[in-house]
């Protein structure tokens, strides 16, 4: 690891300057991610600044605005206690299961939700300094793009970068419409909706998310919703637990009279470079009859624009299978 | 050695030392000088830089690993230190870190606390894992200079008593060892302070990617044997002593005797 200064931030603001003057500086939280990059000598921060002492941990619900009745979750408490929070466990259980899907129990007692959000891509050309990836070293080259490329995006990549987005977590706060509230340096706050928040690849791959450098995440906060009982987060992976997701579907459906659904939420992990909301299936379900056959038809119509690499192809069968899959698991509270 | 033993200064240091401060050495030998203080001094006079290009000072900076300086690392050898104070195993430690070092490495190569092992050292296998305020963690990810004022459980710190007959070892120790829940041991101490904070998170009745229905909370959580391999699957075991690992956790867990059952494979 190359050497960094080291200090503790007390409040947000003298946190959020810290790092404004220094464009090498890095924020600390839970350092599950961040740590293991500085050992691979890919993160190689000249300060770091340890933000996990802050008292941006509680979680309470929102009395105004646009998440009025919803929750709003600390930037900087563990996901773990989010987790396990009976308001999440009760209003939104899809939260819940994403992220404990994730990581370990080690992990996630350590890991922030914040923090959670800016994990980087666990692409093995970007964790290979010897290999080129435009994301560590813009201008080098994407390794992946016709190398060993199972693993990697079908959709929304680009000549760039082909890597995936990690977070568990993530793919539920996309489906969930959260919103991610930053702060800077000079005291600003700024709401930013959680399908702005994670950028497509294009051609900057070295930024992973629309945050200015300095920007601390306070709180992310979630909107109520009509389908606590009826969602369900579904990952598929190579072992049983304990590894990033080949693909993983969050699924909500709020359910009308008669079997018809009146909205759905879909949101996929490990398809693209940010979590993907699966616009097409949503729109075909919104209204419709909440049916094998129409969970299948909406699957096609998301998976129809899905672009695989050499080495991913499996991933569109897969990634239909398990829209249909969690879509009835989310009707049959959890079971297939 | 205990950080508060002083021993006085050996041979070689009072002969840098005059080096040093040939008019000072007989005055501050008389008033009683240790080896801590010696170190200060050292570092006060600015002596850091001067010291490490002296012959004498090279060998007394390179003495081999069985003489503890460790304890006493002054700021300038070290680039980017932390000053760091926290509690480990119930004793209170307070420490000067290079900023890099994990808590693994303090808790191995600083606090002679080599139970914790370095599997891989990037969080993926689990062997590191300690206790740091009643939760289990990683101490290869744990960065020492964050753990300020925290309390850090080692295996070296689960069995009651110090030594010889009056020590009581933990019981998911005890259920381990009558389980045989290991081959070569490596991940051993990981996979039991792992178990042991896994008993308080089912008192808590803490939810699993496993548990049916999340909205549902129930405490304490009965674990099956599906939840206790998911709840576990941050502690790898190359051996694959899992099905005991997992026996012996079932027991502590349910208070009650486990059967082993062997099987030959067919």
């Amino acid at each position: 690891m190359r050497p960094f200064t080291y200090s503790r931030a007390n409040d947000p603001a003298s946190a959020t300057k810290e790092l404004a003057g220094n464009p090498n500086a890095k924020f600390l939280a839970g350092g599950t991610n961040l740590i293991d990059l500085m050992k691979e000598d890919v993160e190689r921060p000249s300060a770091i600044v340890d933000i996990s002492g802050l008292r941006l941990t509680e979680i309470k619900p929102i009395a105004a605005g646009f998440a009025k009745g919803g929750l709003s979750i600390g930037g900087l408490g563990k996901n773990t206690d989010a987790a396990n929070h009976p308001l999440i466990r009760q209003n939104y259980p899809l939260l819940t299961q994403a992220i404990l899907a994730g990581a370990s129990g080690q992990i996630r007692n350590m890991a922030t939700n914040g923090g959670n959000l800016l994990q980087r891509t666990r692409c093995p050309y970007f964790y290979e300094v010897a290999m080129p990836c435009n994301k560590r070293e813009p201008g080098s080259g994407c390794g992946a793009l016709e190398g060993v490329n199972r693993l990697h995006a079908i959709f929304g990549a680009s000549e760039k970068c082909v890597a995936v987005y990690p977070s568990d977590m993530a793919i539920a706060l996309a489906a969930l419409d959260a919103i991610v509230k930053v702060k800077n340096a000079s005291g600003q706050e700024r709401s930013i909706s959680f399908t702005d928040f994670h950028r497509l690849p294009g051609d900057t791959p070295e930024r992973d998310t629309n945050l200015a450098h300095g920007e601390l995440i306070t709180s992310i906060d979630l909107p109520p919703n009509k389908f606590a009982d009826k969602s369900y987060y579904l990952k598929v992976r190579d072992r049983a637990s304990y590894a990033f997701a080949l693909i993983s579907v969050a699924a909500g459906l709020e359910m009308g009279s008669g079997n018809k659904i009146v909205q759905a939420r879909i949101a996929m992990g490990g398809v693209a470079h940010k979590p993907w909301r699966a616009l097409k299936a949503e729109q075909f379900l919104a209204g419709k009859e909440a049916t094998a056959e129409n969970f299948k038809r909406a699957a096609d119509a998301e998976m129809a624009d899905a672009k695989p690499l050499e080495h991913n192809k499996f991933k569109v069968e897969l990634g239909n299978r398990s829209i249909v899959l969690a879509l009835q698991m989310a009707m049959n509270g959890g079971k297939a | 050695m205990d950080v508060n033993e002083t021993p006085d200064l050996s041979d070689d240091e009072k002969k840098l030392f005059e080096d040093l401060m040939p008019e000072d050495l007989d005055e501050i030998l008389d008033t009683g000088v240790n080896r801590r203080h010696f170190l200060k001094l050292v570092t006060l006079a600015g002596g850091g830089i001067l010291a490490a290009q002296s012959a004498v000072a090279e060998q007394l900076f390179t003495r081999p690993l069985s003489v503890p300086v460790a304890a006493e690392l002054s700021s300038a050898t070290i680039e980017n230190g932390v000053n760091v104070s926290l509690n480990v195993n119930g004793a209170a430690r307070k420490l000067l870190v290079d900023s890099r070092m994990t808590l693994l490495d303090t808790l191995r190569e600083r606090l002679e606390l080599t139970g914790s092992k370095k599997g891989c050292d990037h969080g993926q296998c689990g062997a590191c894992t300690v206790i740091v305020d009643g939760q289990r963690v990683l101490s290869c990810l744990t960065l020492a200079a964050s753990c300020e004022g925290k309390s850090v459980k080692t295996i070296e710190g689960l069995a009651k008593g110090t030594s010889g007959s009056t020590v009581r070892l933990h019981p998911m120790q005890e259920a381990f060892l009558k389980h045989d829940g290991f081959q070569c041991g490596f991940c051993t101490p990981g996979q039991i302070c792992s178990a042991v904070a896994l008993m308080d998170e089912a008192k808590r009745g803490d939810a699993s990617y496993v548990t049916e229905d999340v909205r549902k909370k129930t405490a304490p959580v009965q674990l099956s044997t599906e939840e206790i391999r998911e709840r576990m699957s941050g502690n790898l075991c190359r051996c694959g002593a899992y099905p005991n690992i997992v026996a012996a956790i079932q027991e502590v867990h349910s208070g009650k005797p486990v059967e082993q059952t062997f099987r030959f494979s067919a």
